[in-house]
């Protein structure tokens, strides 16, 4: 089963690894962000190996965001994201997982989940049982 | 596989791409024994392996079929595997060393069975066990067998899966330092651990099949190839072990099931549900076939969940018409299979069979347990289930509810379109019984 993580940012400076710009991580003492930063490794390497992980990617600053609008047949653009909010997409995730209890550990594990949220959605398939 | 080109006549009958790719699936299991017996390291013996059938799918097509397939094979992979083992020698010296001290003649190798301490047959039996040893994840248990068991490429079951070959290949190498980790060694298991770890292949098996079963149209198409790569892979543990009844269970399941595939989908690729089927349509061959099988490994076996549900199959199978089905029957084959392999489904599918035979409160009342179960109260088809019950029942408020609850929690395209569908369409009767 494939699932979609929505990785959400609080950060105001966009560089990635986001979380790193996040300013409740900031706030942080040392340790516990060196343990954050660790903890992000292990869980890239550990769903690297195990097959799990199908794709991974950051996306660029919201501010190089445009939205496409077409109304009454005529196209507007207009600079930034869809949705104007204070937690921003800051990438994305697809794995693929036995279950949706471990889609969900996988996502708890990612330091932005301490932060802002990941979102876990499943991907829909083609395949059906009759019934 | 699927072999690129090929002009040349290839051999045998048939275009020389198809002949070719049975020959290759067939020695895939085969020559990786040869290897491991001779080099002992199961996991580069495999890649060695997968390397020498892309080689020979590009060959052989074009330059025919060698005289001794397996051989060739053999001898290509024992190639590529000194190569590996050179390569990986110094990184894992102690391990290879006893490779490293014999060095294999790269020109003569010997035939797959030239060697052999066992008949090639328990060959595809030991395969099959190590692929899907007890320490892996069910889909890393099935990416390993379809491609050291089947002899599929990375690519090929990438493409079934639906993932990015990188991520395959890491699954399956992945799969094969835990056997290794684990100590799983290339050997038929001893006595006391032989059924537990048949009982995993033949789940391994079942997946496949199913993995490719309930694949319907479009994007999809190509995992549907992977029923018959299970069927074929079953049969041939059939014919090792004819008088296993799970296994031929499991043969006779695969076969009644397949055999409704050319009914299942409408052209434009909407699920049929079994009772609006046209039976015309239903493989005959196939049902005989599995209809035997299972008949016979009744009489003769003990029984065993796949054996009930490919009993329960056969009895659908028979019925010329949805309304000549026979419910008590099916009924009490559910109640065997509720004692023999309880689960969620089966209660789901045991209660649909009382409803048609006794009623749709009977139904309702079997699932009643299930509904304190959260993770099969966040299940599509437990709604998807209540929702026929309900229907029957003459409760439409009831059933479009559940058909929407259903349709929602699906993440299946084709059954939130059917699901979609029961729900308008009794909502549009509402209407009508309202105004009309």
């Amino acid at each position: 089963m494939r699932y979609l993580l929505l990785i959400y940012t609080n950060a105001e400076n966009w560089e990635h690894p986001i979380f790193l710009r996040d300013p409740a991580f900031l706030a942080l003492p040392q340790e516990e962000r060196d343990a954050l930063s660790a903890q992000a490794e292990e869980l890239f390497a550990e769903i690297a190996e195990s097959g799990e992980l199908v794709v991974g990617t950051a996306l660029a600053d919201p501010a190089t965001a445009r939205t496409m609008r077409v109304r009454d047949g005529v196209p507007a653009a207009t600079d930034g994201p869809y949705v104007e909010a204070k937690e921003q997409l800051a990438g994305y995730f697809v794995v693929d997982c036995d279950s949706p209890e471990r889609a969900a550990e996988i996502a708890a594990r990612f330091p932005d989940a301490r932060f802002a949220g990941v979102e876990v959605r499943p991907i829909m398939g083609m395949s059906g049982q009759e019934m | 596989m699927s072999v690129p080109g090929g002009g040349a006549a290839a051999g045998g009958p048939g275009p020389p791409g198809v002949r070719v790719e049975a020959v290759l699936r067939e020695a895939a299991p085969r020559a990786l024994a040869a290897l491991v017996r001779r080099f002992g390291n199961f996991e580069t013996a495999e890649d060695a392996v997968q390397e020498a059938l892309l080689a020979a799918a590009a060959h052989w097509p074009r330059e025919g079929l060698p005289d001794r397939p397996d051989a060739w094979l053999v001898r290509a992979a024992s190639r590529r595997m000194t190569d590996l083992l050179r390569g990986e020698a110094a990184a894992r010296r102690r391990e290879e060393r006893a490779a490293a001290r014999t060095p294999p003649d790269e020109l003569v190798a010997p035939s797959a069975d030239a060697d052999a301490a066992v008949p090639a047959g328990d060959d595809t039996l030991a395969v099959l066990l190590l692929c899907c040893h007890p320490a892996l994840t069910p889909p890393s248990q099935v990416a390993l067998t379809l491609r050291a068991a089947g002899g599929l490429t990375t690519a090929e079951i990438a493409r079934a899966f639906l993932v990015p070959e990188a991520t395959m290949a890491q699954r399956i190498s992945r799969a094969k330092q835990r056997i290794r980790a684990a100590g799983g060694r290339f050997r038929m298991p001893p006595e006391g651990e032989r059924d537990a770890r048949m009982r995993a292949v033949l789940h391994v098996l079942y997946l496949i099949f199913n993995e490719g079963y309930t694949a319907s149209s479009g994007p999809d198409l190509q995992r549907a190839e992977l029923t018959g790569e299970a069927i074929r892979l079953t049969r041939a543990v059939h014919g090792l072990l004819p008088g296993d009844g799970e296994v031929a269970g499991l043969l006779a399941l695969m076969l009644l099931t397949d055999a409704r595939r050319p009914a299942r989908t409408a052209p434009d690729g909407s699920l049929v549900p079994l009772a609006e089927q046209d039976r015309a349509r239903w493989d005959r061959a196939s049902i005989e076939e599995g209809t035997r099988l299972i008949t016979g490994a009744l009489a003769r076996a003990r029984l065993g969940p796949y054996q009930a549900q490919a009993a329960i199959a056969a009895v659908h199978a028979e019925a010329a018409r949805a309304r000549d089905t026979d419910w008590p029957q099916i009924v009490a084959l559910y109640e065997l299979l509720e004692r023999l392999d309880p689960g969620p489904v089966v209660t789901l599918n045991h209660a649909v069979a009382a409803a048609m035979a006794r009623g749709p409160r009977e139904g309702l009342a079997l699932l009643a347990p299930l509904a304190g179960d959260e993770r099969m109260a966040r299940h599509h088809r437990l709604h998807a289930v209540r929702a026929h019950l309900l229907e029957m029942d003459g409760d439409a408020a009831g059933a479009l509810a559940e058909f929407r609850a259903a349709a929602r929690l699906t993440t299946s395209v084709p059954e939130q379109r059917y699901l979609r569908g029961r729900a308008d369409r009794l909502a549009a009767m509402r209407q009508d019984a309202r105004y009309g």
